[in-house]
């Protein structure tokens, strides 16, 4: 017998989607319960918070007391992967340093996000219109806004009603309160005429009408790790677990997508996969392909996807696909606030998410940047741990104890040791606060991700090669945003725990891909020249397929895209359900 | 969802085989030492790397017993908690200078260099000198911005060694609980209570 064999299944699917996260999950979520038989193939195990959260485990269960050894994000964050995965490699072109996240496991990116859930705004669909910077969507906010309130019904999303142009209010939770710390940045940059606003995260603050499978929040602050009683939103609990239970889903995990197949009619026919248990190769025949397979991954399938009918790769025609990559800009700050040194101890976990946020304030005719960027406030007494992107606050004591007198109200040297530095991370615990800035990256031809044909996987198939450079219009909005974060600061009366960087290290701008928020390589658009997709997520080139993550953004702006994401292929399954009616596909 | 559904729903094309072993629940599974090596939520490589790197020595019997010395030294027992040791933090360190290897060569070099400088200011290696002898040995590298130029490379292993040791203690239950933290348990978030918020006139805000 020999000892790899490619084995075809002669069942027709009526869909076949690849991916399993937000975008695949919503896709299965809606098929599903439409009556539709459905195979979803996701590159990962299987993974059901109920069982596999790692929710409310102390510190001292973890030999590396929670540290980032095996996941970047800490040990009982719930993402499987990370930055890099072995045997999965991706390169660099120049100097760029594209940082890839990937979770390969059932549900995606959605297990370890913050579930910060923000809809973008009319401005925000017609960039370039509204700032003169970026590109317009082939669709409207009033296009898609149907989409965001049935998301906002389904899952569950908390927040306050503001009636900000740009920033729509959804149909809401009640938001949670704030932490003392938090308090104190809100004062300060509302001082600063920055407007404060409740947070809005998909966390079920209260019971969700309508809905028995998911139990309202307890408010131990882990959303990271995902929720056993689905009280936040992860793909697998929230949408392709209940799918699995309508008998019209079906997952096969650890299935590896090679390529989408295609016929003599151009059409997609198929995907070919190695599944990781055997190390077998399987075909599966399907009418109707989704791709979801996260935004630089579905560009590598396409790239991937060659055959005499799409010899530039399918879908790409118009050579746009891996182009146009654009993450979120990301810095921020973090500081001390001796005011709150000895404070007093009470449980302040609260939600997993967001509790407070300050949409952008900025005008860009004020500005020498066109697009903005929001504010994210933390702070708070913390459980004490090794891991996530804090590590142990403590580990800043002995840093910083000098510079504020101790218990006995004397100056000492800063560092020491014994019983009054014991005291001091007593004293200090508890007293961080800081903002993040995350901002519009405005997409260019020149950012994007292509095939290096001269590297493979483990699996044999071609690698990704990254070219990424942040341009004018990102770093001056990184200085603003170092502006403003030095300046929140000096208002609440902070120690800040970093100084100032100047234009050689772009003042604080994170690397791209850091902000885990990566869209736009297979981005829609009315010209089928110019972009891949149709206002459907529809390929121009191939009908019956369908690219329904962030690959299909045509520009980002500030707020996180998963929202947008759901909607999105909400209103693509939607759009099928209704195709498939027609015949048309 | 239960086991049989999930199985249910996971692969028509797949061999009954490979699809068992793709959903298997993983129940715990003990080693002859009892540490779990499989649990839920964790992959495969995950248990088998934390069960070969808690079978897996680094440090010498000297340097370990060294090290108890500095972290008590560091945290000591007081009228509010126990000490390091008593936190176990020198398993701790020995586990995660293994775990996160860029640790393993500064803290044993470090160790190297105090105990050579011990036995040149005191004529012993640092934990067989006396308690003043190591708190003033300790005080010299435990100030970065006092120290002497040649006291540099204590310094630096003394910052490692003193962070260690509070993320080792404070993640600790005995840490934990000195420091207050009141979560990870189901509660009710209602905000800061009131006369938190009056303590520092953030009523309106």
């Amino acid at each position: 017998m020999k000892d790899i064999q490619i084995k075809k299944s002669a069942e027709v699917y009526d869909i076949v989607i690849i991916g399993s996260g937000a975008g695949g999950g919503m896709a299965g979520y809606v098929l599903a319960h439409a009556g539709i038989k459905v195979l979803m193939l996701e590159a990962g195990p299987f993974f059901d918070p109920a069982k596999d959260s790692a929710q409310l485990k102390w510190p001292y269960e973890s030999p590396r007391r929670g540290g980032n050894a095996t996941r970047p994000m800490g040990d009982f964050d719930a993402a499987y992967g990370g930055w890099d995965i072995d045997g999965e490699p991706y390169t660099q072109k120049g100097d760029t340093d594209f940082k890839w996240f990937r979770a390969k496991m059932l549900g995606g990116r959605t297990n370890h996000w913050a579930r910060i859930s923000l809809r973008m705004g009319p401005k925000d669909f017609k960039c370039y219109s509204s700032f003169g910077a970026g590109d317009d969507w082939p669709i409207t906010y009033d296009d898609i806004k149907p989409y965001y309130d049935k998301v906002d019904r389904l899952i569950g999303v908390y927040g306050s009603m503001e009636g900000m142009e740009n920033d729509p209010d959804g149909i809401f939770l009640p938001a949670p309160k704030p932490r003392l710390n938090e308090l104190f940045v809100k004062k300060a940059a509302t001082g600063l005429g920055i407007k404060v606003i409740a947070g809005r995260g998909s966390v079920l603050t209260a019971p969700l009408p309508g809905n028995k499978d998911r139990g309202a929040c307890f408010f131990c602050g882990q959303c990271n790790r995902s929720c056993k009683i689905y009280g936040d939103f992860s793909a697998s609990s929230c949408l392709v677990i209940p799918a699995i239970k309508t008998g019209n889903l079906t997952v096969i995990t650890n299935a590896v997508v090679r390529e989408i197949l295609t016929g003599s009619d151009g059409l997609a026919n198929g995907v070919s996969y190695i599944n990781k248990n055997d190390m077998q190769e399987y075909s599966v025949k399907a009418k109707t392909v989704i791709l979801a397979a996260g935004t630089c991954e579905s560009a590598r399938i396409l790239l991937n996807s060659k055959s005499p009918q799409h010899p530039n790769g399918l879908a790409n025609n118009s050579s746009v696909v891996g182009k146009y990559l654009h993450d979120s800009t990301q810095t921020g700050g973090a500081a001390i606030m001796p005011q709150l040194l000895n404070r007093k101890r009470f449980n302040e976990d609260g939600v997993g998410s967001l509790h407070l946020y300050a949409p952008w304030w900025g005008d860009h005719k004020k500005l020498d940047f066109a697009r903005g960027y929001h504010l994210e406030i933390f702070g708070g007494m913390m459980m004490p741990s090794y891991g996530g992107y804090f590590g142990f606050e403590g580990t800043l004591v002995p840093y910083i104890n000098g510079y504020l007198p101790g218990a006995d109200g004397k100056m000492k040297p800063g560092g020491g040791f014994g019983k009054s530095l014991k005291e001091d991370y007593r004293r200090f615990y508890g007293t961080m606060a800081g903002v993040g800035c995350h901002g519009t990256d405005i997409a260019k031809e020149d950012n994007y991700c292509e095939i290096d044909n001269s590297v493979v996987d483990k699996y044999g198939i071609p690698v990704l090669r990254f070219n990424y450079k942040w341009g004018d219009e990102e770093i001056k909005q990184a200085r603003h945003m170092q502006q403003t974060t030095q300046e929140i600061i000096k208002a609440m009366g902070g120690i800040p725990l970093g100084q100032p960087v100047g234009a050689d290290k772009n003042y604080g701008l994170d690397k791209p891909g850091k902000g885990i928020h990566e869209v736009g390589t297979v981005r829609m658009g009315d010209k089928a020249g110019k972009s891949a997709l149709n206002k459907w997520c529809q390929a121009h080139d191939c009908k019956n397929l369908f690219v329904v993550d962030g690959a299909a953004f045509t520009q980002q702006s500030e707020k996180n895209p998963t929202w947008t994401i759901l909607a999105l292929s909400m209103r693509t399954a939607e759009y099928i359900l209704d195709q498939k009616r027609k015949l048309n596909v | 969802m239960n086991r049989r559904e999930s199985l249910k729903a996971i692969g028509l094309s797949v061999s009954t085989v490979v699809l068992l072993d793709a959903c298997k629940t993983n129940p715990d599974v003990k080693t002859e030492d009892s540490k779990i090596v499989a649990e839920p939520g964790r992959q495969t490589y995950e248990a088998e790397r934390d069960k070969h790197l808690l079978t897996e020595k680094y440090f010498t019997d000297h340097e370990l017993a060294t090290i108890m010395v500095l972290a008590d030294i560091i945290i000591p027992r007081d009228e509010h908690s126990g000490s390091a040791s008593d936190a176990k933090v020198a398993d701790f360190i020995e586990f995660i200078v293994k775990d996160e290897p860029e640790h393993a060569l500064p803290m044993r070099g470090g160790l190297r260099w105090l105990d050579v400088k011990c036995l040149n200011l005191y004529g012993s290696e640092f934990k067989s000198c006396t308690p003043q002898q190591q708190e003033a040995i300790c005080s010299l590298i435990a100030y970065p911005m006092l120290a002497k130029p040649d006291m540099l490379p204590g310094v630096t292993f003394f910052n490692k060694m003193r962070e260690l040791t509070a993320i080792g203690f404070f993640t600790s239950k005995i840490g934990i609980a000195d420091l207050g933290y009141n979560g990870n348990s189901p509660g009710k978030w209602e905000g800061v209570p009131a006369d938190v918020l009056k303590q520092y006139g953030l009523e309106g805000v």
